[in-house]
């Protein structure tokens, strides 16, 4: 059995089955590491990523169910050499500890500042409040996200 | 360091050559080695700490890891400051027991004290003796040259890099930790908030994690556990979970039970197979959760004196009492646990995010009845853990699996309910405090007992006994290590139970409970939390008793300066008002401890504001301040007080692991709720540094002081005393009716 998504701009072939979770697919055939397994019941976040520019959680989504929309994952925003604003500005505010939920942090970011580009602090809060962050690094995210809306993440 | 993980051919390299640099020198066999300070006590050699490589750069080996904490990024600073490199110069191993030092466990907030002033002596050692082989390279004296960025200049002009030194310097030898470091007035590097070197990789979609290791020919590993502890697998229908797709196997041994597939949906399709098909027998009986504290309270205990002063008890004196409970909590990891074993040509190698890799390797090498020379753990970072979690159980577990798979590795990570169901936790916890107060309004008698399981069950087990989990389902099980407290002055239960205020009499008790009829061990502060909840929240009652503001209660029962500064430092940021009532809704609260009595001291200020309709507890500001000595770096440093206010509000506020007599039920997410991004506080960090003091641990220092402020500041808000955690709606409601 073999499926055709579009990830990141290119279309990728996998042997995986239909029902699979997108999340394996991403992780184990195309070696993305940015979406996470945090719980596999759409709770925690940290396996978000886009499809059709929606944030999904790619742990309950099965990967027959993509069609033609197209997968953007953290490795899609930007590099290391070139971040997204929202990545640059998660290393200017050093916003991680641990880091494992920042994928679903950025991602879901990502779709909040899509739909509105001039959040406030509570629609940052709001719009991230399905992301589980357990360090206790979430005054560091907002203030990445305000940063990256405000341009100052951006050069 | 941008890349956490090496290729595996950089990792074999590395094994074989260096075994030699740990073995024990005679003189500490004999036992007649000079004490050395921090974790240079058992890692007795210089090149057990650090390379200089020929191009320049030096390689410092750590056996303290990163959790998420920062501490390779500190550790950098550390070498860089003492070795004139430049971060960019500094490439750092950590946790491997092929190649770093043993450690032990990461975990107590120890690592700058500990692992940071080895690598600053071992650094500041090996600077000074690489330049006196330039000195006789230049045939001139040590003071005569300079050193910057790692090339050493004499007065004439001529220069000699640390590369070219290398070859014909023997770091081989034993350190003397008689090389002074630098004086703090000269420090450039530490002090300064450095980026951290792993979080490029980590919001880019680097490979960050082992849950990110993919060795060729993986394979994929899930673990089935019955819904009862010590249940007995009695049978499994393992035809037909072998007869899914992709299953390469599955592994049964006595009543711990997994299965391997070439692909991770099918090993999580096969595991819920044998979840539907294994039955299972017996198991122990959990207590009724209405009365766990009854439990706690009345069942088999090591009763021990902890701390007594006795003076004179004033007559005319008015006696309180009170007693607090905490529930079990979780560590509740974002990511599941994960390892990756490989066992080839006789040599079981595990990836895993343990805090302590030579410990586990102690514990899987007697589980395995293997070699102790043909097991090797590496680490590598996982999600954060905040103590022991299901890390070094899943280590096991891959490597149970990984014995039968031909020499292909398997990646295992535990699912969701796994976590949940079978991680140790942080221990339940009862503290009854009574004091006398006397007409002038002073505590003169503190009488404080606590009651709770250990606080720490961690790998490395007594000989004959075993402390990871599926050691204890094997055919041949072997049993868990006899419970112990951590002695004092660090305490286990009994941290922080000890005030550092100054009363003239007191009586300190801990009561450690023998049977353990939930799992266990180390959750960040172990009893720090409770004791210091428990303490400051009885100190406000008593306070409040007096009729007296409780910044200066607490001031009046204080001596320790810096203890004094930084309750001081918390009151004016804040804005603290003498006296200030709550107005039914609204109030604030403060409380302070030095974590450990030993470690970071840490005062926070709470605006607290509750809903009475709804019984939801919201706290909108937060304000702390710190002295923990010397900063190694501000930024990083304020990213754990912050963490420890915003993780201590979530267990306040929320957390209790859920139970019924057969088991755990806390299995997801929406039975352990945990605090949203709306409900955070926004927390404000005074750093109060001391440059020539020596650094302190700070990891777990703001979480005591939080909870108590809360409690305090519910108490100032509406007149009504929580004293039961978690703080919830029931909880609150109940308590304002």
């Amino acid at each position: 059995m073999s499926i055709t998504i579009k990830v990141n701009g290119v279309d990728r072939s996998v042997p995986a089955e239909p029902d699979t979770p997108l999340l394996y697919v991403l992780r184990n055939d195309l070696a993305l590491n940015g979406a996470k397994f945090g719980c596999g019941a759409a709770q925690c976040g940290a396996c978000t990523v886009l499809v059709g520019g929606r944030a999904v959680r790619s742990c309950i989504t099965e990967v027959g169910s993509i069609g033609n929309d197209e997968v953007t994952t953290i490795e899609g925003l930007g590099t290391i050499e070139k971040p997204h604003p929202l990545q640059k500005a998660f290393m200017g505010e050093q916003a991680a500890q641990c880091g494992y939920c920042i994928n679903g942090m950025i991602m879901s970011a990502k779709e909040l500042l899509d739909r509105t580009p001039h959040p406030t602090e509570e629609d940052v809060r709001q719009g991230l409040a399905q992301n589980f962050c357990r360090c206790g690094t979430h005054g560091r995210i907002i203030r990445a996200v305000l940063r990256a809306a405000n341009g100052a993440g951006r050069t | 360091m941008n890349a956490p993980m090496l290729s595996r051919r950089e990792f074999g390299k590395a094994a074989g050559a260096l075994v030699l640099a740990f073995s024990l020198c005679p003189e500490t066999v004999l036992g007649q080695a000079p004490a050395l300070p921090g974790s240079l006590a058992n890692n007795r050699m210089l090149d057990a700490w650090l390379r200089i490589n020929a191009d320049g750069s030096a390689t410092i080996l750590a056996g303290k890891v990163e959790l998420g904490q920062g501490i390779l990024t500190a550790f950098s600073q550390i070498a860089a400051e003492e070795l004139d490199l430049p971060l960019t110069r500094i490439k750092i191993m950590s946790g491997d027991t092929a190649r770093t030092p043993d450690e032990g466990h990461t975990s107590g907030s120890q690592s700058i004290e500990f692992g940071g002033l080895a690598i600053r002596l071992a650094c500041a050692e090996a600077r000074s003796l690489l330049i006196e082989q330039a000195a006789k390279r230049f045939n001139t004296t040590a003071d005569k040259l300079t050193v910057a960025d790692g090339v050493i200049s004499a007065s004439d002009g001529k220069k000699v890099g640390y590369g070219e030194l290398a070859s014909e310097l023997d770091l081989h030898r034993q350190v003397t930790a008689k090389v002074a470091p630098k004086s703090p007035d000269k420090h450039k590097i530490i002090g300064t908030s450095a980026p951290r070197l792993d979080i490029p990789a980590k919001v880019t979609g680097g490979q960050a994690y082992v849950q990110d290791m993919r060795l060729p020919g993986m394979l994929h590993g899930r673990i089935v556990r019955p819904l009862r502890y010590g249940a007995k697998l009695e049978s499994v229908d393992e035809v037909k979970a072998k007869a899914l797709p992709g299953v390469v196997a599955v592994v049964r041994d006595g009543s711990f039970l997994g299965v391997v597939a070439e692909r991770e949906e099918q090993a999580i399709k096969a595991r819920h197979v044998l979840n539907e098909t294994a039955k299972w027998s017996g198991g122990i009986d959990l207590p009724e959760p209405a009365k766990l504290f009854e439990h706690l309270e009345t069942s088999r205990a090591q009763t021990t004196v902890v701390s007594e002063k006795k003076g004179d008890v004033p007559a005319n004196v008015r006696v309180f009492e009170a007693a607090y409970t905490k529930p079990y909590m979780a560590h509740a990891s974002i990511g599941p646990s994960c390892a990756v074993a490989e066992f080839k040509d006789g040599t079981m190698t595990v990836w895993t995010h343990s805090q302590g890799v030579f410990p586990l390797k102690r514990d899987i090498v007697k589980a395995l009845k293997m070699d102790p020379a043909s097991v090797r753990c590496i680490h590598a970072e996982g999600s954060g853990c905040y103590g022991h979690n299901g890390a070094d159980d899943v280590a096991l577990d891959a490597a149970l699996l990984a014995r039968v798979t031909q020499g292909r590795p398997v990646r295992l990570q535990w699912m969701r309910d796994d976590e949940f169901a079978w991680e140790p936790y942080g221990a339940a916890m009862l503290v009854r405090a009574k004091a006398a107060l006397s007409a002038d309004g002073r505590i003169v008698d503190w009488n404080y007992d606590v009651w709770s399981n250990t606080h720490s069950t961690r790998p490395n087990a007594p000989e004959g006994a075993n402390n990871l989990l599926a050691s204890w389902y094997l055919s041949e099980p072997r049993h868990p290590g006899a419970p112990t407290n951590i002695p004092q002055p660090a305490g286990g239960s009994d941290r922080n139970a000890v005030p550092l205020y100054d009363f003239p009499n007191q009586r300190i008790i801990n009561h450690l409970v023998i049977d353990m009829p939930l799992r266990v061990s180390a959750l960040r502060t172990l009893g720090a939390y409770h004791n210091v909840f428990a303490s400051e929240s009885f100190i406000d009652e008593l306070a409040i008793a007096a009729n007296a503001d409780p910044v200066a209660f607490r001031l009046a029962h204080l001596k320790d300066p810096r203890a004094r500064a930084v309750i001081e430092a918390a009151a004016k940021k804040a804005g603290w008002k003498p006296g200030e009532k709550g107005d039914g809704t609204k109030g604030r609260g403060v409380a302070f401890a030095k974590y450990k009595n030993l470690s970071a001291y840490v005062a926070v200020v709470v605006e607290l504001e509750v809903d009475r309709q709804s019984g939801r507890i919201k706290v909108p500001r937060v304000v702390a301040a710190t002295d923990s000595g010397q900063i190694i770096n501000p930024d990083g440093l304020t990213n754990q007080i912050e963490g420890g206010i915003i993780q201590s509000t979530s267990w306040t506020l929320h957390e209790a692991v859920r139970f019924d007599r057969n088991g755990i039920t806390s299995r997801d997410w929406s039975t352990y709720p945990i605090l949203t991004m709306p409900e955070v506080p926004n927390g404000e960090v005074e750093l109060i540094d001391r440059p020539s003091e020596k650094s302190l641990g700070s990891g777990e220092a703001s979480q005591g002081p939080t909870v108590a402020a809360i409690a305090n500041a519910f108490a100032n808000a509406t007149g009504k005393r929580l004293r039961d955690l978690p703080f919830d709606a029931a909880r609150v409601k109940a308590a304002l009716a």
